[in-house]
């Protein structure tokens, strides 16, 4: 079994693989579009695979709090940040090949596909509402807002992942078993969270901003985080 | 292998052919799996010979042709159409094969004849995509009577001068140029001709969706995106999509008077 808390040096080269690792797929696409290799429909294969790696890294970021509900691992959540960096990353290229490689900036074709075709109506709130989180990811920022306020503003995730496996499931012409796959991993990762606080059983172990004082990961006890 | 062709037409002028690789390599043929490229990986395990085709219902004469029998049934022509897909990408495919109405008329179709029916082959052997069931099996497509023996609606045996790669829907499917790529049913095992409207398996799957008519129409958007534009395969920029996928002037007539919007 992993140990709960790790050191700092093996934290820090799990957090370069990890980096590294979500930095693949955008490598992957690059190298692909320079040789010409992405297929017969580029555009297509670039939406799909950003697409597919924002919410593969969204749900790989909200594993984070049931791994330390379930199995009291804290160092997850401390790479949590970077993941949920990557997933809005990614976001962000889905959104601009949407913008400029789809749609080449008609913006009258946009709004009519905002309004009228329901998985860019759940799609584009699902990615803006990930704006404000990027915004607010930095140290400081968190210090600023304070953590209750803080963790409040970031409960926005979850309704971010909701948007964004409802607009998978919604663009599909037939084959649900993707959107499926992500809507049944959702449940389970949302599942274990209500649980917990069903049990109150969410003890406080981590803070964000204590996190250059607690070397070791031990816990604060005087906050709470969100289940 | 290669195959002889009397005359060329090209209903397509002045656009560029999608290259071999891109037409045999991004399709649509969910018998093999729904992700564009599962066709030219999985299709290997079709066989296509030996393979025949039994035309019956309301026919004076029923009969079942082997594909070698089609091959010389009429000469073979090849036909440049544009393909549209109701994903609003398109190609332009340098087809071969001969007019439907060829093979139909052999059969002599009774009074009754009023659709078209065409089933495809139903082998989860051979089609693994078939072992799940994201469409009802086999795959059914239908027209009417008087789309069915338009000349262009073409029985095809082959693409780029060779005999159909499987990936394509080999050994023999239509191409309905005017309608939506799925109204042109792959490896068609059975033509069915009918006193009633089909249900194809697209319609039965969501009927919202995929109408019984599904001609191109820019003005009749798809239930969950705009049929306006299309990406041509190939190309940056979008399209515009042209009625009946610019084959109004052939095909128009057979829908005067009818309500598009409504019979989509």
């Amino acid at each position: 079994m992993a140990r709960k808390n790790l050191h700092d040096k093996r934290l820090a080269w799990i957090k370069t693989g990890v980096f590294f690792l979500a930095l693949l797929p955008a490598i992957k696409l690059a190298i692909g579009a320079c040789l010409d290799a992405l297929g017969a429909n580029p555009i297509e294969k670039i939406t799909r695979t950003t697409g597919y790696w924002t919410l593969t890294l969204l749900w790989v970021s909200l594993t984070a709090t049931p791994l330390r509900l379930l199995f009291k691992w804290n160092w997850p959540i401390r790479i949590r940040r970077m993941l949920g960096l990557f997933a809005f990353f990614y976001g962000s290229l889905h959104f601009l090949t949407y913008l400029i490689l789809d749609q080449f900036f008609d913006w009258e074709a946009i709004a009519a596909d905002i309004v009228k075709r329901p998985y860019i109506t759940v799609g584009f709130p699902a990615f803006v509402l990930m704006i404000p989180l990027a915004l607010t990811s930095t140290d400081r920022m968190i210090k600023r807002l304070g953590g209750k306020r803080w963790r409040w503003l970031h409960r926005l995730v979850y309704l971010s992942a909701i948007g964004g496996v409802v607009h998978y499931a919604w663009l599909v012409k037939k084959d649900l078993t993707n959107p499926l796959i992500f809507a049944v991993l959702l449940a389970v990762l949302f599942g274990i969270r209500i649980l917990y606080r069903l049990i109150g059983a969410t003890k406080p172990v981590f803070t964000p901003v204590k996190r250059k004082t607690s070397r070791t990961d031990k816990p604060t006890p005087k906050e709470s985080r969100p289940v | 292998e290669k195959l002889a062709t009397a005359k060329s037409s090209n209903f397509a002028a002045k656009e560029e052919l999608t290259p071999y690789d891109k037409v045999t390599q991004y399709n649509n043929f969910y018998e093999f799996g729904t992700g564009k490229d599962d066709p030219a990986a999985y299709a290997g395990s079709l066989k296509t010979r030996p393979w025949t085709i039994t035309i019956e219902g309301e026919v004076h004469k029923p009969m079942t042709f082997d594909i070698d029998q089609i091959l010389k049934m009429a000469p073979l022509e090849e036909r440049i159409y544009r393909l549209r897909c109701v994903e609003a990408w398109s190609m332009v495919v340098p087809w071969i094969g001969f007019p439907l109405a060829e093979l139909i008329k052999r059969v002599e179709p009774t009074g009754k004849a009023k659709f078209v029916e065409f089933i495809s082959l139903h082998d989860p052997e051979q089609m693994p995509g078939q072992r799940t069931s994201v469409l009802n099996w086999p795959y059914k497509e239908g027209l009417r009577i008087d789309e069915a023996m338009h000349p262009l609606t073409l029985l095809t045996v082959g693409l780029y001068g060779e005999v159909l790669p499987k990936q394509n829907g080999a050994p023999v499917r239509i191409v309905v140029p005017w309608k939506y790529g799925f109204k042109s049913a792959k490896s068609i095992v059975k033509i069915r001709l009918v006193e009633n409207q089909p249900v194809s398996s697209w319609t039965q799957a969501n009927p919202n969706e995929y109408g019984f008519y599904s001609n191109v129409n820019p003005e009749v958007d798809h239930a969950r995106w705009s049929q306006a534009k299309e990406r041509r395969i190939g190309e940056f920029f979008k399209r515009p999509t042209l009625p009946f996928n610019g084959y109004a002037e052939q095909v128009a007539q057979l829908y005067a008077g009818m309500d598009l919007k409504k019979y989509f």
